[in-house]
């Protein structure tokens, strides 16, 4: 297993170089660039600008230069944010995604595989019905409806919970952004469970743990669980790393500091190193989340032999 | 038996949600902490490297200019005590007062030579450095021209400061209170370098202190006990949230979380009204919404097709139903009020009832070669935004009567600019707010030497002419009367389309005092106390 890892990390570096090689170009092609604004510049201040930042130099060079610069571990400063480094900002806001994102997901898993391992047992009953018919809704409404609703109910209106805010990560602060970031998590799981446990519930193995005389929630906890959980399991790596990479919306919201809004104020204000460092990230994030994915699904199915 | 069981245990679940709920709920603000939402993430706490509103916000409790705003933004004496001018107006000799430094290190004249210079060096790459050209070098030095000490501000000796100018600049006083005049601590700067706007390394001459800066979280501030009026000052503490979701804000400002918003949506402004009266604060304010046209291509060199464009516009229209929050129909470019230029110049056709307008729009357009069978095709682009796309809208249904078929194009700001910098349009939307409050301000938009600026490419030496001949004008009546025709001949060309004038708007909490509506919507923190 153990070779298989290395084997993989050592993959992702190519892959990494294209990704890097695509998300750099791509940026350069979108016309209208970091310093354009409402009041426009005079052409030797904006010279002095582009010279200060290295954008003068030709695209290759500038290209060649950060990749040399990554392999230092220097993502350049943010062309916005003029007191920061790129890798300021992702310091500073990654722990905050990376403990809503946490949260959220191990809340969705929580309530989802229980709910929906209870709507599989009691398949086609009220209870299951009224399970899938929330979970529906849960996917159906957008987080920017379910967000400022629950602010509004829970902030405004009962003065429970703060409106918005981080507060340093107290736990007032966390519970709204995790649970509305949750709840369409815990819709997808639930159904993704339910399925899945409804098709091994009528596997030959449940069969004979049943004709063996074990208990009920033994041969659901101890046997069942495990080969139902695998879509789930597969879904967990991506979505993970999508949730943890902060959605925009929540986070612009709920004024949280994650990471997840430098996707996109970072292009919306072309600020070139805030875009490919968050992107550098990201995607070594789904690498190493995918990477887990697949060592875990390894251990739940006996079936699976990571070579 | 049940029933007794039942009885406690419900005692028992209320007594620990009302303990959760007081947990929960938190404690109420300390007095003496003003919570303001800025609507945006300052660029850089460095003066000299910031161009927004929200910035101005922040920075401008910090630092202190040779002058500074009173609560109603008029310019009164800040570092400098008094000054005098030469009779030609070029000269200003200013007597500073002794302060320090929040560090306790004297501030003197040669704080402000550094400053100045370092402002207009090619090297700090600052954005707003075209703000100081009035002093003499400054263009020079900032193009690359000349070395700093070609910049014709000289320290006579520790507390006396003298700044030549290029003109006699009636505005000047005005524009010292803007923030690329502030001093910045040299033996800061010289010792971090860039980190020296840093919590751990700033120090500011103003009456607030960094304390805290989180990116997109927060920033705190707290007095500076060596402001050199810090008696005067009654809050403790400040604190800046950057959130820029309105809506969001909003919110917060109804459950007391911030006490001041500088902003809000428009659409808002009916329950506001109903709900915030006293809250809610709308005040004339010196911006200009307007479309400019391109002059550079046919046909909208024409100016008999600008015109009618122009004139088929209901701009009250727009104000009271589109908006809807006391913005002003503009007829002009300048808007009302401006310093010495009560009065700007209208379009001769204001008082023409609006249907007659449509009618002659019409006229003008069939002169210029339109029928029903070759109508007028134009692209009308603007940057994104629920506002923006309304009033294009209003605006395309309008040059309908006229029998013009608009197309609407939106792109992100950054696109959008580009475009109106490389006359890549034909009509656009723009909008411009004042750096001081001063006419020439807005009308040097429109002339040839502008450049990129003048999205119009309007170029008619009459008005080029007229506006260089106010410039060296020092008797500011006579000067704001030669401005005043030069707009007059603007408004005839039509080389824009003025929409209107800006309003401020803000949500202030009752219990803040000291919070003055003002043309230019600047605020200074030093001047609230909270009840």
């Amino acid at each position: 297993m153990l070779i298989y890892a290395v084997r993989r990390l050592g993959s992702a570096i190519p892959t990494l170089l294209i990704i890097v090689t695509i998300a750099f170009f791509m940026m350069r092609l979108a016309p209208g660039g970091p310093f354009d604004r409402e009041k426009q510049l005079s052409p030797e201040i904006e010279a002095n600008i582009l010279k200060a930042y290295n954008l003068d130099k030709p695209l290759y060079r500038q290209y060649l230069d950060y990749l040399g610069n990554i392999v230092h571990g220097d993502f350049g400063p943010s062309y916005k944010y003029l007191d920061f480094t790129v890798t300021d900002l992702i310091v500073a806001g990654f722990p905050v995604s990376l403990r809503l994102g946490l949260s959220a997901i191990l809340l969705a898993v929580i309530l989802g595989v229980t709910a929906g391992t209870i709507a599989a047992l009691k398949q086609n009953t009220t209870f299951d019905y009224l399970i899938m018919g929330l979970a529906m809704t849960g996917i159906a409404i957008p987080n920017f409806v379910m967000a400022p609703m629950l602010a509004l109910i829970f902030g405004v209106y009962l003065s429970l919970l703060p409106v918005a805010g981080w507060g340093g990560g107290a736990l007032r602060y966390q519970i709204l952004p995790v649970v509305t970031l949750a709840l369409p998590q815990i819709a997808y799981i639930a159904r993704m469970t339910r399925g899945s446990m409804v098709e091994t519930m009528h596997s030959n193995f449940i069969r004979t743990a049943r004709a063996k005389g074990l208990a009920e929630h033994v041969v659901v906890l101890r046997h069942a669980l495990k080969g139902g959980l695998l879509p789930v399991v597969s879904y967990l790596g991506p979505a993970t790393a999508a949730v943890i990479t902060g959605s925009v919306v929540i986070e612009s919201i709920f004024d949280v500091p994650g990471i997840g809004r430098y996707f996109v104020t970072g292009a919306l204000n072309r600020d070139y190193p805030v875009v490919m460092g968050v992107v550098i990230f990201y995607a070594v994030l789904i690498i190493a989340l995918n990477l887990m994915v697949d060592l875990v699904y390894g251990f739940l199915d006996p079936r699976v032999k990571v070579e | 038996m049940k029933g007794k069981l039942w009885r406690s245990g419900w005692r028992t679940i209320i007594f620990i949600a009302c303990v959760l709920a007081l947990f929960i709920v938190g404690t109420a603000v300390a007095g003496g902490t003003l919570r303001i939402a800025c609507m945006g993430e300052p660029a850089s706490l460095d003066p000299h490297k910031v161009t927004s509103q929200w910035e101005n916000d922040v920075i401008g409790d910090m630092f202190v200019g040779l002058t500074t705003e009173d609560p109603k933004t008029n310019a009164v004496p800040g570092v400098a005590e008094s000054w005098t001018v030469s009779q030609d107006g070029k000269t200003y000799t200013f007597k500073l007062r002794k302060s320090t430094w929040s560090d306790g290190t004297p501030l003197t004249a040669h704080d402000f030579v550094y400053s100045l210079q370092r402002i207009l060096k090619p090297e700090t790459a600052a954005e707003y450095a075209s703000l100081l050209y009035a002093i003499e070098g400054a263009e020079a030095v900032n193009t690359g021209k000349a070395a700093e000490d070609a910049l014709a501000v000289k320290a006579i000796d520790n507390y006396t400061l003298e700044i030549k100018l290029t003109g006699p600049a009636p505005y000047f006083i005005q524009l010292l209170t803007h923030y690329t005049a502030y001093p910045v601590p040299r033996h800061i700067i010289e010792k971090f370098g860039k980190d020296w706007t840093k919590p751990e390394h700033i120090a500011v001459n103003g009456p607030f202190k960094l304390v805290v800066w989180l990116p997109n979280t927060h920033i705190k501030m707290t007095r500076n006990d060596k402001y050199y009026d810090a008696a005067s000052v009654n809050l403790d503490n400040l604190v800046f949230y950057t959130q820029e979701d309105r809506a969001a804000v909003q919110k917060r400002f109804r459950a007391g979380e911030i006490d001041v918003a500088r902003d809000f949506s428009s659409d808002q402004i009916d329950w506001l009204r109903t709900n915030l009266p006293k809250e809610t604060h709308i005040a004339p304010f010196v911006g200009a919404y307007y479309y400019p046209i391109n002059c550079s291509i046919t046909p909208f060199s024409d100016v008999r097709v600008r015109k009618a464009l122009s004139m088929s516009i209901n701009r009250e229209a727009i104000v009271d139903k589109v908006l809807k929050t006391g913005e002003l129909a503009a007829y002009s470019l300048v808007p009302p009020g401006v310093s010495h230029y009560e009065h700007p110049a209208e379009v001769t056709w204001k008082d023409v009832p609006y249907a007659a307008r449509i009618k002659q729009a019409r006229a003008l357009l069939a002169e210029a070669g339109f029928t029903a069978d070759k109508p007028l095709l134009l692209t009308l682009k603007y940057n994104t935004s629920e506002n923006h796309k309304r009033i294009a809208v209003a605006v395309a249904s309008m040059w309908k009567q006229i029998g013009v078929k608009t197309e609407l194009y939106n792109a992100e700001a950054k696109v959008h600019y580009a475009d109106l910098k490389q006359a890549d349009f034909q009509v656009a939307r723009a909008g411009w707010v004042a750096d001081y409050n001063d006419a020439q301000n807005f009308l040097y938009l429109l002339e040839t030497r502008t450049g990129p600026l003048n999205y119009s490419r309007y170029s008619n030496p009459a008005y080029d002419e007229l506006m260089l001949k106010a410039e060296v004008t020092f008797d500011l009546d006579r000067r704001g009367e030669l401005m005043h025709q030069a707009e007059a001949l603007a408004m005839v060309d039509q080389p824009l389309i003025p929409i209107y004038h800006y309003v401020s708007k803000n949500l202030v909490a009752q219990n803040v005092v000291g919070f003055a509506d003002n043309s230019k919507d600047i605020h200074r923190w030093r001047y609230v106390t909270l009840k």
